[in-house]
């Protein structure tokens, strides 16, 4: 006969037999029972953070960095409403959470008690599925539900709501088994004549593109080992999302970097010029399309992803394969190997056109800017970082702004889970909490935050976190007192009119570092980068990296809107021959 | 070539609407409107009308039919979207024009007036499976089971007999036949 245990128990248990390690939290009123437990679970660590956003966001860069659900612990009412954009985030870049959140005890429901919000209405839309635990005997099935719906088909948060006298009371608890079965949500599934067809499609293609995302990323590392297996067996060309970034190696030959926006100039000439374009577990996105109408209009499109949903919900597609990223590749390549073994031999005159248009792309060099001797262009700083940490396994997260855009562009990574960014939501103050949780899952390594002086302050608070638990996270942040992509829109798009885009009163992160407990340092000419990124990789300690960089400095190129890729902004020089004009400010 | 200064692309070419009934079996949980009806208001796709009861008391199992308007991508995507909420079973989606399935609506009218305007308003309603269910001497209170463009009808032309008060339900629908949708 088990022995009854609480409900505060029951949560642990759960957690102990889903193997989580860490939990990231805030305690309060309505999770106290739970708090007053932890200490009776020693294999699970608590992080206290400084504010539930935090909790969040470090949860993410936990999960996305480990490959593990993210496990954040949050008290009723404000603790709840705190987490929501973490949460939102979470669920647009697809990453596992799995939130518990303190609730008034169920008598108090819907009274308006203190500390009380309609949590699970106000997360319903933000999370994969959600669940208001009202009887003690249903607490560990939806405990293990919910890590089963948050890591499994295309990963998402959840989140599990339970009223304080839940905790307290008291029931049986029986031991998890997974169980095999599928809930039906999962699609696996494919058709391996899809897969041939496919491989027809390969192999009659003279412009073929490879277009991968984050999909490739979230079905594990044996995934991109295989992409780079199927780019090689074919010599396709290969162009990344910003959340794929990773997959494929930044500096391979094949590889023509980002797309989108902000991507290069022959990623996006590639994308609109193709004639057979693959798309593994990327999604469409408004960011990389541009204008939907002109958007690679002479491609047959094939879309690999888990998510059915994903499938011709912005660009019809020709050939739709649902299925997990690593299952399908090792399907294509397992064909292409059995029945085209020269594949790339054979090939390589029939697509050797489109990598010579490619290499004439490429000679545009869109990544170039003018350097300077006087003052720091972000470019060069994130270039010299890069540099300079490249020979270490770095982990790089980012705030969002342009100097998110310049760290894809210029900092190459060569091994997935390495880039944690804000990709769907585009959240401020991203990076640095996610930084802390990416230390806590390895904590031998090194972690920076590439941030903006404007995101960064938006969780600063965090700096705190990674002060107590000892992180040695690097904020690396490109000052230049602007919200710089605010500023970059106004000057292209509002006629110079930069409305409350500039920040006239900052701190001085030098001193902000030292208040904090950690080290401050700054560098302010080119001259000095080197020594001072040094300075930093070297401090085993938290740093806040002050890098006064170039004010004025746009991000290019870019794709302006409701053009197509084929009609890209380029640099300074480029741009006096194509000005943006025209009217109509009415669809932001 | 259009110019926009806005961050976002500009609306693209509009496909035409087409009517859809849509049918999803659910868990009988609390909150299991709220997460279909949110996915509609969320994403911006049309409800026209709404029905929703519990068909199986043992399993616990709702069924809500949706009347909705959309393009055949729109219609596909609230079909993709429904199936990967957790508590949904399975979804069927039916076009207004398909003879192989039955649509019904019912409505209540409540007529106030003479005899002689109640009889008119009854025979006017005979085709529809007329009930009266309630009668006073004044007024009277008649059920019709029918489409929607046929109620929408009726309750025009019964505003000369002495129409005070509507009330309806949204669609339900059955596939004729032997077959059930698995």
């Amino acid at each position: 006969m088990p022995k009854s245990i609480s409900g505060a128990e029951i949560v642990f248990k759960c957690l102990e037999d889903q193997n989580v390690d860490f939990i990231f939290g805030y305690p309060g009123g309505a999770v106290l029972p739970i708090y007053d437990e932890l200490k009776n679970h020693s294999s699970i660590k608590h992080i206290l953070v400084r504010h539930e956003q935090g909790a969040g966001h470090a949860a993410e860069g936990y999960a996305r960095s480990s490959g593990k659900p993210g496990v954040v612990l949050v008290t009723s009412g404000p603790g709840a409403t705190n987490v929501v954009t973490a949460l939102t985030d979470a669920y647009m870049d697809s990453v596992p959470l799995v939130c518990i959140s303190g609730q008034v005890p169920t008598h108090l429901i819907g009274t308006d008690a203190f500390q009380e919000c309609d949590t699970t209405g106000i997360t319903r839309p933000c999370t994969k599925h959600n669940w208001l635990v009202k009887d003690i005997k249903d607490l560990s099935k939806i405990i293990h539900k919910a890590f089963e719906v948050a890591t499994t088909g295309r990963p998402g948060p959840v989140l599990v709501d339970i009223p304080k006298d839940i905790q307290f009371q008291k029931t049986n608890y029986s031991k998890f088994k997974k169980e095999n079965k599928s809930n039906g949500k999962i699609h696996n599934n494919f058709n391996h004549k899809d897969i041939d067809e496919l491989v027809k499609l390969m192999s009659k293609a003279k412009k073929p593109i490879f277009y991968t995302g984050g999909g490739v990323i979230n079905s594990g590392p044996k995934a991109s080992e295989l992409l780079r297996e199927l780019v090689s067996i074919t010599g396709f060309p290969i162009t990344s999302t910003l959340q794929g970034l990773g997959c494929y190696p930044g500096d391979d030959n094949l590889f023509l970097g980002m797309l989108g926006m902000h991507g290069t100039y022959e990623a996006n000439n590639a994308m609109h010029d193709c004639d057979l374009m693959i798309n593994i577990g990327a999604r469409f996105d408004d960011r990389i399309t541009g204008k939907i109408d002109e958007f690679s209009p002479k491609s047959k499109k094939v879309h690999i992803d888990i998510d059915p949903s994903s499938i011709n919900k912005n660009v019809k597609v020709d050939l739709p394969i649902v299925g997990d990223v690593q299952s399908v590749i090792s399907a294509i390549v397992k064909t292409i190997k059995k029945t085209k073994p020269n594949f790339v031999k054979s090939n390589k005159q029939q697509i050797s056109k489109w990598w010579e248009q490619i290499g004439k792309w490429r000679e545009k060099k869109s990544l170039e800017y003018i350097n300077s001797n006087e003052t720091i262009k972000p470019q060069y700083a994130v270039q010299r970082l890069y540099e300079l940490t490249k020979n270490k396994d770095t982990f790089i997260t980012t705030e969002v702004g342009q100097h998110q855009m310049w760290a894809a562009q210029h900092y190459k990574f060569d091994k997935p889970n390495r880039w944690m960014t804000s990709g769907g939501l585009g959240t401020m103050g991203y990076g640095l909490p996610a930084a802390v949780g990416v230390q806590i899952a390895h904590p031998n390594k090194l972690v920076v935050d590439i941030a903006g002086e404007a995101s960064v302050l938006m969780t600063i608070q965090e700096m705190s976190t990674a002060v107590q638990y000892n992180l040695p996270i690097k904020i690396f942040i490109l000052n230049n007192e602007y919200m710089g992509m605010v500023r970059q829109w106004q000057e292209l798009l509002h006629d110079k009119n930069y409305s409350e885009s500039y920040s006239a009163a900052l701190p001085d992160f030098v001193k902000l570092a030292e208040a904090y407990g950690c080290v401050g340092i700054r560098a302010k000419t080119p001259e000095e980068l080197d020594d001072k990124i040094i300075e930093m990789i070297n401090t085993d300690r938290p740093v806040i990296f002050d890098c006064l960089v170039d004010k004025q400095e746009n991000c290019f190129p870019m794709i302006p809107s409701g053009k197509p890729h084929n009609q890209m902004l380029l640099g300074p020089k480029d741009q006096e021959k194509n000005k943006i004009t025209g009217k109509g400010k009415t669809l932001v | 070539m259009s110019k926009s200064k806005s961050a976002y692309s500009i609306p693209g070419k509009k496909g035409k609407l087409d009517t859809h009934i849509i049918v999803v079996w659910v868990d009988n949980e609390a909150g299991v409107l709220a997460r279909v009806v949110g996915l509609f208001s969320g994403r911006g796709y049309n409800i026209e009308s709404l029905a929703v009861a519990e068909i199986d008391s043992k399993l616990n199992i709702s069924r809500i039919t949706i009347v909705t308007t959309g393009t055949p991508q729109v219609v596909d995507q609230i079909k993709l979207q429904l199936k990967k909420l957790v508590p949904v079973h399975k979804v069927a989606d039916f076009k207004r024009e398909d003879k192989q399935v039955i649509f019904k609506e019912m409505a209540l009218f409540k007529l106030v007036g003479n005899n002689n305007k109640r009889v008119k308003a009854l025979n006017a309603c005979k085709k529809f499976n007329a009930v009266i269910l309630d009668k006073t001497n004044k007024s009277c209170v008649i059920q019709i089971t029918a489409l929607r463009r046929d109620i929408d009808k009726m309750s025009n032309n019964l505003k000369k007999f002495g129409l005070v008060s509507v009330s309806r339900t949204g669609a339900v629908a059955m596939t004729r036949g032997a077959e059930t949708f698995k």
